[in-house]
């Protein structure tokens, strides 16, 4: 057993260059952090102890073997990673959380899994989220709510709620998630992590159970944003699989950084903690010389209803294979948000009211996307709330859909218009639950959020706040 | 019969490329084991993606440029939906309102449109239970769809010949109507003023041109006989059956899908330059039709000939290189054509180097002898003495009439080289 939990990719490679653990050390710990304190936050829904095992004997064979050369060959070498149960993984089973795929065990692993395994890292289970990713509290999870760790009568925050407090609650290093709507950063913003929505087209969807396949993003939650970057590293790029991939042309990032405050994500409804921990989070950036200067997104207010029309519609689309014939349960496993998705996307698919719902939503989308770009030419990145409150009561929202929505506001703009976003923890509200901001960027320019990023973290310590008790 | 048929065709058309539209799985499936070409693409798994064959993109595009469509410079793919066990993602990728070819014509007959889709899994019914094959989906399917311009069966017929010629001459397809890589649907109904009715019955299962002719001629009776007795022809699907000799109803307008079709967000828009396309344009072959007017034209062959020597380009092509090495041999290409349409020769001969050997070794015995040819040309010089004394006063236009004065003399069996050589010695002197 390991009694300090490394926190970054160095501080668990140094632990396994000096020998100070092995990797089955490290697996045996989170297997049993996870034992004894999982019970109770139900972030896992499948552990994959076995591979995990076989995984660290391996990775403690190629460090024996190779020493320090291992670490340059293998990037990530020894990192122990949790999945989102949406990611198809090889041999070990793969629900959405929804019991409809409740006993499915994958043919295959899609891109990102093979990558992260190629480059060394350790698989230690699946992670539970919102059925499909269908939710923002991972309270729509077939196999129960994930709670937070930081107060356990709150939210976690969704749709990847298991990623964000496996990262969280220390039961894995990193944790892969997606984001389709927030699902990356809401999660990482409530339980006090780093979360990153890539650029769309950066990232592979092949082998991720596609929810809206123009809006899914295949991001990650860390500790820090360093550790951030060099997942993403090793996720990005071309695979053959995936047609709306590019490689990211080569980019420095620039001089006399400007960040954008979009006066829209600031006006009304926005919690007065949440408001305050991102001014003092400008401080920071201000202090480092970084320039900031108001811009507008006259549009953010149709964002939401814009992607509440187009989500639904791929959902509908997407969910039609699942029809219990050659893998899964039946149809009558869809949990209500499923079915209320789609039907409200057949619905607006319909010939008839293709015009007034799909297509005119595009027209906007279109229009979202030209604003980000306008705003784009004054500054090089925009800083804005995650969600306009912090982590809510378990419960306080599930039976009013529409109001569960709203949580999403301010995420939506990221995915309609396909930018990156990094989302940081700012610190902590009276009542001791995380507070953070998201900077979002231009198209394939995420190394600048996560210079920004690191710049912020060499100069605060938010991200080192633990939840207590475990 | 007092009705004119009014018939629009729908066409498909599985191309042959090397692998299926959307993945790496080969997309030749007739006679494989079912279920061995497939992946989680084409199994419509949860989490695969499709990822473009350009390949398949280049022959549709190809296709449409032989029929003289304009080509969509921008393009997509939809989803199309409905729930079939064929169609595993519940969705099937296909063109809807942005084809990549519009607007051709072949003959008389206008072309509305012609897109590229997925084809789908093969079902097969045996003793009560189902069963699906996968190697078939994915595998890329071209659809063309016509102007209700046909009247006849003959036309139809006519027409669906000549665009499977040219699917052949493309090299797109085997264009098989009996394998399955060539499928039609018929929408058929009947007017009494030739306008277009308020009506039509889509028909389908036809799968042989044996039983194109019977399935239309079939439906059009029935639709004849409904129409007599002051009855309304139903707006309705309806399949042909063999065994029945007639049409049967599947599926009523009002059980009619909606396909809620939407643009495919895994398949990115295509764009096409101009360059592209002109490129994509000059780089197709000659097609059967302009083929066979110059084989009409510069070879002087009989329209039969021509139709023949056509309907296949490999075997169009062997015969224009038998014409080209036997332009010094004086074998003429109507001989040629003649020993390729009537007794088979060029499958006998491998190449067309053998055939032409052949045939030359074949016309020599029949040449007139050196002695008959040496006694021939004397008989003309000294017939001919004007145009002899032309000759040799430098008039050498005069040698062709020479020529064809001994060759009248040895009934044209002269072999033209011997002559040649002989006249000019003979002139000489």
């Amino acid at each position: 057993m390991i009694n300090k939990i490394p926190q970054s990719i160095e501080d668990f490679q140094n632990g396994l260059k000096n020998k100070s653990f092995s990797a089955v050390d490290l697996v045996g710990t989170y297997l049993s952090r996870i034992e004894k304190y999982d019970k109770d936050l139900n972030s896992f829904i499948t552990i994959s102890k076995e591979k995990a095992y076989e995984d660290a004997k391996r990775t403690d064979r190629i460090i024996n073997e190779k020493g320090q050369k291992a670490f340059e060959e293998y990037p990530l070498l020894g990192v122990v990673i949790s999945y989102k149960d949406i990611y198809l993984t090889k041999g070990i089973r793969t629900t959405a959380a929804s019991k409809v795929l409740e006993g499915y065990i994958p043919e295959y692993s899609g891109t990102v899994v093979k990558r992260l395994e190629e480059a060394g890292s350790i698989m230690i289970g699946k992670t539970n989220c919102d059925a499909w990713a269908h939710g923002s509290s991972g309270e729509n999870s077939d196999f129960g709510p994930t709670k937070n760790p930081w107060n356990k009568n709150y939210i976690p925050g969704g749709s990847s709620s298991g990623s964000g407090v496996a990262v969280a609650a220390d039961f894995s290093l990193a944790a892969m998630a997606t984001d389709t709507c927030g699902s990356i950063r809401l999660p990482a913003n409530y339980c006090g992590v780093v979360g990153l929505k890539p650029t769309y087209g950066s990232v592979s969807r092949y082998g991720v159970i596609a929810m809206a396949s123009s809006l899914d993003s295949i991001g990650h939650i860390t500790h820090t944003v360093s550790d951030s970057q060099k997942i993403f590293e090793c996720t990005k790029g071309v695979d053959g699989k995936d047609s709306t991939l590019k490689n990211s042309q080569n980019f420095i990032v620039g001089q006399n950084l400007k960040i954008g405050i979009p006066k829209e994500f600031f006006e009304g409804g926005l919690d007065n903690e949440v408001e305050k921990s991102i001014e003092e989070a400008r401080k920071v950036f201000e202090k480092l010389n970084i320039e900031f200067v108001e811009i507008t997104l006259p549009s953010t207010k149709y964002a939401i209803s814009t992607y509440y029309i187009i989500q639904p519609a791929e959902v509908s689309s997407n969910l039609g294979r699942f029809d219990g014939i050659r893998y899964g349960n039946d149809r009558n496993f869809f949990g209500d948000e499923a079915k209320r998705r789609i039907m409200l996307g057949t619905f607006v698919l319909s010939s008839g009211y293709y015009d007034a719902y799909y297509s005119k939503a595009m027209k906007i989308r279109t229009i979202i996307i030209k604003e980000v770009e306008k705003a784009f030419e004054k500054v090089d990145a925009i800083m804005a709330p995650v969600a306009p409150t912090p982590p809510f009561k378990l419960g306080e929202k599930v039976s009013d859909p529409l109001k569960m929505y709203l949580t999403d506001i301010f995420a939506a703009t990221a995915n309609l218009s396909g930018i990156p976003s990094l989302a940081i923890p700012s610190g902590l509200t009276k009542n001791k639950l995380p507070l953070g901001f998201q900077l979002m960027g231009k198209k394939f320019e995420e190394d600048t959020l996560f210079h920004l990023g690191k710049m912020y973290q060499n100069k605060t310590n938010f991200h080192g706040n633990k939840p207590q008790g475990y | 019969m007092k009705y004119t048929p009014i018939i629009g065709l729908e066409v498909h058309i599985e191309l042959s490329s090397k692998s299926k539209i959307f993945c790496g799985c080969p997309a030749d499936h007739f006679g494989k084991r079912p279920n061995t070409q497939v992946c989680p693409t084409c199994l419509g798994l949860p989490g695969a993606l499709p990822y473009l064959n350009q390949k398949a993109v280049e022959d549709t595009l190809k296709f449409g440029l032989a029929l003289g469509c304009s080509i969509s410079k921008f393009s997509k793919f939809d989803r199309k939906h409905y729930f079939y066990p064929d169609l595993p993602k519940a969705y099937q990728i296909s063109q809807y309102d942005l084809p990549f070819a519009t607007n051709g014509k072949l003959g008389k007959f206008r072309i509305r449109r012609i897109h590229l889709e997925e084809d789908t899994a093969k079902l097969q019914h045996q003793a009560g239970k189902s069963l699906i094959d996968f190697n078939r989906s994915s595998v890329p399917l071209v659809e063309l769809v016509t102007e209700p311009d046909f009247r006849s069966v003959s036309e139809v017929l006519e027409f669906l010949k000549e665009i499977q010629k040219i699917v052949r001459f493309l090299e797109i397809s085997p264009a098989d109507m009996e394998k399955g890589s060539m499928r039609l649907e018929a929408n058929i109904s009947l007017s009494k003023d030739s306008s277009l009715p308020n009506y039509k019955v889509e028909l389908k299962n036809i799968n042989s041109f044996r039983f194109l002719k019977k399935a239309i001629e079939s439906e059009l009776k029935r639709q004849e006989d409904i129409l007599e007795k002051g009855k309304i022809v139903l707006q309705e699907t309806r399949g042909f059956y063999e065994k029945l000799g007639t049409t049967v109803s599947q599926r009523s307008k009002e059980e009619a899908h909606d396909y809620r079709y939407f643009p495919e967000p895994d398949v990115p828009p295509l764009t096409f330059t101009d360059k592209f396309i002109n490129d994509l344009s000059a780089s197709l072959p000659e097609l059967p039709q302009t083929k066979r007017q110059r084989f009409i034209s510069d070879f002087a062959l009989p329209q039969n000939y021509a139709e023949t020597l056509t309907e296949d380009r490999a075997r169009s092509e062997f015969f224009e290189t038998a014409v080209n090495i036997s332009k010094k041999l004086d074998i003429s290409p109507k001989i040629i054509a003649s020993v390729m349409v009537n007794q088979n020769l060029d499958q006998k001969y491998d190449d067309p180097e053998s055939l032409i050997k052949k045939l030359y070794e074949l016309e020599k015995k029949e040449f007139a002898s050196y002695e008959e040819t040496k006694e021939a040309i004397i008989k003309a010089i000294n017939e001919n003495e004007k145009a002899v004394s032309d000759y040799q006063n430098g008039n050498g236009n005069v040698l062709g009439f020479l020529i064809g004065q001994v060759q009248k003399r040895l009934k044209g069996k002269g072999n033209p080289k011997v002559i040649n050589e002989l006249l000019l010695k003979s002139l000489q002197k």
